[in-house]
């Protein structure tokens, strides 16, 4: 066991990577739960998600167009929940299982013939003067685009839950469904709009996943980064910030113990694989422990009835 | 008041299976306030949705201030002037003051102007609120003022109430008049909505009654007496709940020092009560809420236990059985809430008729359920009770208040009880649906059955029960018969000045 060969700041800054799938499946959600909607679908859109970024950045030679492929492929499977859930009216836990397992199967079909590929590689922010910091220039500012835009969905949400009539009007409708549409307030269509935005929030989380931080595309890659997003916004309290430090502990604990893993230390490989799992969930339960509580009219079906 | 502020001419709305309004006009003066009444279903709520533009009117037409007024939605309601205050569900727990008000206005100024208007109305009209408060943790007069002035920042010349003073403490009561006086001097028109006729009488200064969809009269309040109002609401003559002389048989119910603890930490145990019930007699039992009502409804239906020997029906001791073996000796109750106690929700009608009489209607064979008969039995109670439903199929949830509770109590009364309890019979209930349940109560005490009725509502026990307690922090007053007694008795009855005496037959 060498301890010594780990890199505290190669560390940190790997951390903020590993993060960054979970971070935007999880404030995506944030958003779709805010409204009212509970899709439980994040796992099947973020690797639905993964795998049309992968083909189509693989096609074109072009990661941006992959990451735009990723965010609408999980759009478009987050409207088939959408139509499912408020036009149809079914059920949302049952509807947001079926996606994933829908969107876990569609992505093997499209995934036939790209396994062992290696996508165009994401080239990475080069800040000057920034970047060549020492110690904080390598933590903070040497990262691909989808780092900072991860950070800045989390702002942009914040803000806009916090201080916008936007906002406030997604807040409403989350909150009391009935009240909202007595006031004139459009349901449905804010809740289709809240579930497109965190579908493809989700898909762009996976392609995260297959064209930086793996990169590349096996079956199941997600490997239930998805379920950890929906644990994570309940346990953040549906508060974007939490949000935030929890995916960061997340990604923390992910790379000290594959960081462990390699220096040999002597406790079995399972454990520390399950550790993130664990620790992130531990943290968060604490934390959660004020009184926030979730938006009233959450997984509640809305009909606009006499 | 001199030109009408909201003219309404040949309104008509269908729903598939039920006319909500058929062909009605009527006109809201500058300043006054206008009342509209009606039973349970005669089409009120759907009238001020087409008015506040939440429902399309079929056909008709309306006016507002001189001009053609066919709100698309209640947005543009709110534009031309309309603003309303809801019943229910219209504010949102989990968000303060100023933001709820900031949601129902159309372009809200910044929070912390907002908070600062609403800081003058509310002072303007004597309304104290805070802004920054969380709405969940308000009293139901102080959401109510949430929702008044959210209406009064848009300026409204309409303002619509739906049953604004359900929810209110008589104080409460008072001060809402109050801001209403002081908005119709301004020039603003109300049109309010209630079941309490008293108070639109000592309110109102126009009233349009509503049947069955239809106008059938407008008239001067303070003129009519309430009896008339609700004779014109109901469109017969209603007549009080008659009881004719009845023989008193042997004891049927009989409670001896029954001691209960409350399931809830909030609940209210009982203590040491006693009281007999012969067949034929009803007997009323009042007190403020949460002084043992739930609590004796739940140990006499079975729901919480005692020694056997507490609970007596024909001499029999019952206390230790269950809800279903009190039923099959034929005990039964009717609680106080519909949604979730009396009926499931989210069952159809026939399906609640199953569940409390599968026993004693034979609806259940061998363990298989007969839904034919079950069926059957729901159309029966639906058909005597006049309650108003498309048909047994629908939600118990779909069925207003006043049409489930007939229901629920139609339900037990049709199971042919030796002993029948019910608490709150005719809670939110309208004047003809509550005489109409009182009356099928004394019906049953004149064919011998035991009735125990549990109410608030002191002049309900005054008309129908033979003897009278009233329950105090879990226990029970002495019993005397109704004939002899005055409100004011009652009122220290109720306090607690009982002396402990049991009570004897």
């Amino acid at each position: 066991m060498d301890l010594s060969s780990i890199n505290p700041i190669l560390l940190l800054a790997s951390l903020m990577v590993a993060a960054t799938p979970l971070l935007l499946a999880a404030v995506g959600e944030l958003v779709v739960e805010k409204a009212g909607v509970l899709n439980l679908g994040v796992e099947g859109m973020m690797i639905t998600g993964a795998i049309c970024g992968f083909a189509i950045a693989v096609n074109t030679g072009d990661p941006f167009l992959g990451v735009l492929a990723a965010a609408g492929g999980g759009a478009v499977l987050s409207l088939l929940f959408a139509l499912l859930t408020q036009v149809a009216l079914a059920n949302q836990v049952a509807s947001g299982l079926g996606l994933t397992l829908f969107g876990l199967g569609l992505s093997s079909l499209i995934g036939q013939g790209y396994q062992g590929i290696r996508p165009p590689p994401f080239p990475k922010l080069n800040i000057p003067g920034l970047s060549d910091l020492p110690v904080i220039g390598r933590i903070l500012f040497s990262h691909d685009l989808m780092v900072y835009l991860g950070l800045i969905i989390v702002t942009g949400v914040w803000f806009m839950l916090k201080y916008t009539r936007a906002g406030l009007i997604l807040r409403a409708v989350g909150e009391n469904h009935e009240a909202a549409h007595a006031l004139g307030y459009k349901v449905v269509r804010i809740r289709i709009m809240a579930i497109l935005f965190g579908g493809a929030c989700a898909g762009m989380g996976g392609a995260y996943i297959s064209l930086i931080r793996v990169p590349q595309w096996t079956e199941g890659m997600t490997a239930g980064i998805g379920w950890i997003a929906l644990a994570l916004v309940v346990f953040a309290s549906w508060k974007p910030w939490r949000v935030l430090l929890g995916a960061y502990l997340f990604g923390g604990v992910t790379v000290i113990q594959l960081n462990l893993q390699a220096a040999g230390v002597a406790i079995p490989v399972e454990y520390l694989a399950m550790s993130p799992y664990l620790i992130t969930i531990l943290v968060l339960v604490i934390m959660s422990a004020d009184k926030s509580s979730a938006p009233a009219s959450l997984g509640r079906i809305f009909h606009a009835s006499r | 008041m001199t030109a009408p502020v909201l003219s309404i001419q040949g309104l008509t709305k269908a729903y598939p299976g039920v006319v909500a309004n058929s062909d009605v006009s009527f006109d809201v003066m500058e300043g006054e306030v206008h009342a509209l009444l009606g039973e349970n279903g005669a089409g009120k709520s759907t009238l001020v949705k087409m008015i506040y533009g939440l429902v399309k009117p079929d056909h008709g037409t309306m006016t507002f201030q001189g001009k053609p007024y066919a709100p698309a939605e209640p947005r543009a309601a709110r534009a031309a002037g309309v603003a309303m205050v809801f019943q229910h569900f219209s504010l949102f727990d989990a968000l303060n003051v100023a933001e709820n008000v900031a949601l129902g206005m159309e372009k809200p100024p910044r929070l912390a102007d907002l908070a600062g208007r609403i800081r003058e109305v509310s002072e303007t009209y004597g309304l104290p609120l805070d802004p920054f408060r969380i709405v969940g943790d308000l009293s139901a007069g102080e959401r109510q003022r949430v929702e008044i002035i959210r209406c009064l920042l848009q300026d409204p010349r309409l303002l619509i109430m739906d049953e604004p003073t359900s929810v209110l403490t008589p104080q409460e009561v008072d001060i809402l008049f109050q801001t209403l006086r002081k908005l119709t001097a301004e020039g603003v028109a109300i049109l309010y909505i209630s079941h309490k006729l008293e108070e639109i009488r000592a309110l109102c200064d126009t009233a349009t009654i509503l049947r069955l969809g239809k106008k059938v009269a407008t008239c001067t309040p303070a003129d009519t007496t309430a009896r008339q109002l609700a004779e014109m609401m109901v469109g017969t003559v209603l007549h009080t709940p008659e009881r004719s002389g009845r023989a008193l048989g042997d004891v049927a119910l009989e409670l001896t020092e029954m001691s209960v603890r409350s399931p809830s930490a909030f609940g209210c145990s009982l203590k040491r009560i006693s009281f007999a019930v012969r067949k034929g007699e009803v007997l009323g039992l009042g007190g403020v809420a949460g002084n043992g009502q739930d609590e004796l409804l739940g140990a006499l239906s079975g729901e919480l236990r005692s020694a056997p020997e507490m609970v007596r029906v024909h001499g029999n001791p019952v206390g230790a059985l269950g809800p279903i073996e009190r039923r099959g000796i034929g005990l039964l109750c009717a609680p106080e809430e519909r949604l979730g106690h009396a009926a499931a929700p989210d069952m159809s009608l026939t399906e609640n008729a199953m569940l409390t009489g599968s026993l004693r209607e034979g609806l259940e064979r061998r363990g298989f359920l007969d839904w034919g008969r079950a069926k059957g039995f729901a159309e029966a109670i639906i058909a005597r009770f006049d309650v108003r439903t498309p048909g047994p199929g629908n939600a118990a949830r779909s069925l207003s208040g006043g049409n489930l509770q007939k229901f629920v109590i139609g339900r037990e009364v049709m199971q042919r009880p030796e002993v029948l309890v019910v608490n709150q019979p005719t809670w939110g209930v309208d004047a003809s649906a509550a005489a109409a349940i009182r009356q099928a109560l004394l019906d049953l005490a004149a064919g011998g059955t035991a009735v125990v009725v549990i109410s608030q509502d002191l002049d309900e026990l005054m008309e129908i029960s033979d003897r009278f307690g009233a329950l105090n922090e879990g226990r029970l007053s002495r019993i005397r018969p109704t004939s002899e007694l005055n409100i004011e008795e009652i009122g220290l009855m109720m306090g607690g000045a009982h002396d402990m005496e049991v009570a004897h037959v």
